[in-house]
């Protein structure tokens, strides 16, 4: 079990069973849907922009625990980031979880270091990149150009 | 269970893949029902043929081409002997249940099905018994009625007597469920849709490798499945129809094998089973699934189904005892296919503590998507048991699912 903890440390399992800004957020400027086909999670990402900033950002679904933290943790961290800000953020989690090492310091991942042993899980990888995808996909397209409602 | 432990230390010898270990543990291979694992026997068949026989069927004059030919058509009649139809041209290869599926949907249904048209289907189908038939209905504007399940993972016959009429030209059923296990009563079903000269195509791919199938005695007028459920290769499955209806149903795919004479002003087309084999077909793999069967009767369906059942039972009886762990699907006529959900983990979280344990099951919708809503649950978990399997895979597996209560818990 020893790896496997690594996988399933106990920030994951707590944000798993106890998500963070979690449910539906009535001043959303973008919301997005996420579906992953293969195994049938489905998140919906709530986003609140102000110019340049993500005021407010929540989600709502179902799936593992890995992909409900990842969500979770992610809501949590883009809270009040830019842009440009988010687009690099999203580049250095794609690169964790694909590869499980980092091109910067790992305080400016934060607490999405506890994500780094998903890298070792080939199958599971989608799972934790799923909110990150719906993420920037609700972040390029606000209501006015396309949106799932 | 001590008895039944005693003959499958002989059976689990014959699958070379079992002998391994998966992180440190001795691999628990439960996904029988994604696909079966090999024995030896076939093993050694596939490559006995690419080692000594390799040639193409019905074209050389050479002794490699009549080796193959022979070895191919002989495939052919024991898969007619094993599902008892009535002749081997009856018997065409596929790649597998689901082109089986689609060469009937395609075939029959560019004759046989309308505008305004009813095709009826289970709630509990594989998208492979789904996706082919509403393709149809996008294309003739025929209409899919859909038979309910009930609470306990069984058909609602009577929902099934009034869907019948005369609109319906074509039943589609699963002979047993891939999630739930349930065996569906298809030859009463069967009888139903006959009383309205209504053809019905069987999804046997869950069947064929649990009970003894008699096309036949079921009067199915079409029955389709894969050999790699069935301890076969893959890439090589068999479509079973009456006579009748494969000879009035024109071809599916064009090529060679499939002709009598080729002009550019017209083409002849075969007799049966060739006229839906066209191109090379996948000999070595048929040889494969010969040996498949050869296997499985070698240890007899008394002895496989006997086995089945009492470790299904054994299997169910201590899976309830775990806490959180709630089964789905409750039928009375089951095979040795376990879905569950655990309130602690989702069922990926539970595939992947499994398989740190060694422990190979299923975590997904199972390509069930409709039965899942309406069980009102996103995946399950899902052990299928093979004839290799035993008790200690099941010790094995409870022991592995109270680390998730322990992880998760």
């Amino acid at each position: 079990m020893s790896d496997l903890h690594e996988l399933y440390q106990q920030v994951i399992i707590d944000h798993g069973r106890a998500p963070r800004n979690f449910g539906h957020l009535a001043e959303a400027t973008s919301t997005q849907e996420g579906y992953n086909p293969l195994c049938g999670d489905r998140l919906i990402v709530y986003m609140q922009r102000t110019g340049e900033y993500v005021q407010a950002i929540r989600f709502e679904g179902s799936g593992c625990a890995i992909s409900m933290a990842s969500a979770s943790l992610m809501t949590e961290v883009l809270q009040g980031k830019t842009v440009g800000e988010i687009e690099k953020l999203f580049q250095e989690v794609h690169t964790l979880l694909t590869t499980g090492t980092m091109t910067i310091s790992d305080r400016t991942l934060g607490k999405l270091m506890v994500l780094a042993g998903v890298a070792q899980y080939p199958m599971r990888v989608k799972c934790a990149t799923l909110c990150w995808h719906t993420a920037m996909t609700a972040l390029h397209h606000q209501k006015d150009c396309v949106s799932t409602e | 269970m001590s008895s039944l432990l005693l003959k499958e230390a002989g059976i689990r010898q014959d699958f070379p893949v079992l002998h391994q270990n998966i992180h440190g543990k001795p691999l628990i291979y439960l996904d029988s029902g994604a696909t079966a694992q090999k024995p030896q026997a076939v093993i050694d068949a596939m490559t006995r043929y690419y080692e000594r026989d390799n040639a193409s069927v019905h074209r050389g004059v050479y002794t490699l081409s009549e080796r193959a030919t022979v070895a191919y058509e002989t495939a052919r009649q024991t898969v007619q002997r094993f599902i008892h139809a009535p002749e081997s041209r009856e018997i065409i290869f596929t790649r597998g249940t689901t082109e089986a599926i689609n060469l009937v949907a395609t075939s029959l249904g560019s004759q046989w099905i309308r505008s305004g048209d009813e095709i009826i289907l289970s709630e509990m189908e594989h998208h492979s018994n789904i996706v082919p038939w509403q393709m149809l209905c996008e294309r003739t504007g025929a209409l899919l009625k859909v038979i309910p399940v009930n609470d306990e993972g069984s058909l609602d016959l009577k929902r099934y007597g009034e869907l019948l009429n005369e609109r319906v030209r074509l039943v589609g059923l699963i002979h047993v469920s891939n999630v739930l296990g349930t065996i569906n009563p298809i030859q009463e079903m069967i009888a139903m849709a006959h009383q309205y000269r209504i053809p019905v195509l069987i999804d046997g791919a869950q069947a064929v490798a649990h009970h003894r199938v008699d096309v036949q005695a079921l009067d199915c007028d079409f029955y389709a499945f894969s050999g790699h459920k069935l301890y076969g290769p893959t890439g090589i499955g068999v479509l079973y129809g009456k006579s009748h209806w494969l000879d009035a149903m024109p071809p599916y795919q064009g090529g060679g094998a499939m002709i009598q004479r080729v002009s550019f002003a017209k083409t002849d087309y075969q007799s049966l089973p060739y006229k839906f084999e066209a191109g090379t077909p996948a000999i070595a793999e048929a040889i494969g699934l010969a040996a498949a069967i050869d296997y499985v009767h070698s240890i007899g369906w008394d002895s496989v189904v006997a086995h089945e059942v009492a470790l299904t039972c054994y299997a169910r009886d201590i899976l309830r005892s775990i806490p959180g762990l709630r089964l789905i699907g409750e039928a009375p006529q089951k095979t040795g296919v376990i879905s569950f959900v655990m309130a602690q983990a989702h069922p990926h979280d539970i595939g992947t503590v499994l398989d740190h344990e060694g422990v190979a099951i299923r975590a997904g919708h199972h390509c069930a998507m409709p039965l899942m809503e309406r069980f009102g649950v996103p995946a399950t978990a899902r052990v299928s048991l093979g004839l290799y399997n035993d008790a200690r895979d099941i010790e094995g597996l409870v022991a592995a699912l109270y680390k998730v209560v322990e992880l998760f818990g």
